[in-house]
């Protein structure tokens, strides 16, 4: 019991100290799409990237600042970076940002099957993002210019 | 009228559906007339005996697209003597993406050695007509510039001697055979086409 004790501290002090998210990843959409259907207590907003996307990166501070300004959504950046270039790349990017948006890496690389699963109109470019309330997917192409348009698009798409 | 409005409205929703995403298999491509590396003008029609075209919208700056580099290389090399004619075109805005430029056009091709033209869509002209969204982007041609296949070249970004599907090259099998490609569309992760705001 006292064994038990000391864990359930560990654990609470480890929650309150970091911030940053750690990187989950996922071999397979198939395994993103369930962890999507589980998190769902709020509207996600889910921005897929990579570190060798310029306008990815240029945006994702204001994936950043919606997740901790707007209390209605959750935002989870999933990248698609190069394997290869996960822990070369990704891990240190992250570290220095510590974002609290919930960060995955997804490994799949059949984009053929994939791509048309997030919306059967994705040609495939990045950075894209996928809005998900209630189960109703809204999907977006393109990136957004500053922090403003892309939340007040959230809004938008999360009251329709 | 009221029935003819609607029935309009019908086919202008349908239209803009359809032009979206530029051109399907089946449609016929425009032939154009862009600069290369070498200086040089390259029209399709320049190749008369060409039993097909490779176009492949691809870039300097995008790291999806310089994966792809090498496989370019080959693939233009391998068909050429079948009588695939590979072109590759630049659809960058160098004001948006300044790796794009002509000149380091030039470079890169003189670094990489490469034994196709490489074409600066110079004012943007020909990628929104074939509806190329990201590089890279590939469309292959008949010798009548029927498209015949549009998407990735094959279905492993990561590891050329891991591809499980050569989509492009199978493409172009079945042209050989005389039959229709299938899949005819494929999708792929790439940079978008970078054009000035």
């Amino acid at each position: 019991m006292r064994y038990f004790r000391f864990i359930l501290a560990i654990v609470l002090f480890s929650s309150f100290t970091s911030n940053a998210q750690d990187l989950i990843s996922f071999k397979t959409y198939d395994e993103l799409n369930a962890y999507l259907k589980e998190n769902n207590s709020k509207p996600l907003v889910v921005n897929f990237w990579a570190t060798w996307c310029a306008p990815c990166v240029k945006e994702l501070p204001y994936f950043e600042k919606l997740n901790q300004e707007n209390q209605n959504v959750k935002v989870i950046l999933v990248s698609l970076d190069f394997e290869k270039q996960v822990e070369s790349k990704l891990k240190p990017f992250l570290k220095k940002k510590k974002y609290t948006s919930t960060s995955i890496y997804l490994a799949d690389k059949d984009y053929n099957t994939w791509l048309p699963k997030v919306d059967k109109n994705w040609s495939g470019s990045i950075p894209a993002t996928l809005i998900i309330k209630d189960g109703k997917m809204t999907f977006i192409e393109q990136d957004f210019s500053n922090y403003e348009e892309l939340n007040t698009y959230v809004n938008q798409t999360i009251t329709k | 009228m009221k029935k003819f409005g609607i029935f309009a409205l019908f086919m202008v929703i349908l239209m803009s559906f359809t032009n979206s995403t530029g051109y399907q298999p089946g449609d016929k491509a425009t032939d154009f007339k862009l600069k290369s590396v070498d200086g040089k003008m390259y029209s399709m029609a320049d190749y008369k005996d060409a039993k097909g075209f490779i176009v492949v919208f691809t870039c300097n700056h995008c790291p999806f697209a310089v994966k792809y580099e090498d496989r370019v290389i080959e693939l233009a090399k391998k068909y050429k003597p079948k009588g695939y004619v590979l072109l590759a075109i630049n659809p960058n805005d160098p004001a948006a993406a300044p790796d794009d430029s002509y000149e380091l056009m030039k470079v890169r091709a003189k670094e990489k050695g490469f034994t196709f033209p490489y074409l600066f869509d110079e004012g943007q002209k020909i990628y929104p007509q074939y509806g190329a969204t990201k590089t890279p982007h590939v469309f292959l041609l008949d010798k009548n510039l029927i498209v015949k296949y549009i998407g990735a070249i094959d279905d492993n970004v990561e590891d050329a001697k891991a591809v499980k599907e050569h989509y492009l090259e199978n493409a172009i099998a079945a042209l050989e055979k005389g039959q229709e490609p299938s899949p005819a569309t494929t999708k792929a992760i790439g940079c978008t086409i970078k054009v000035k705001k």
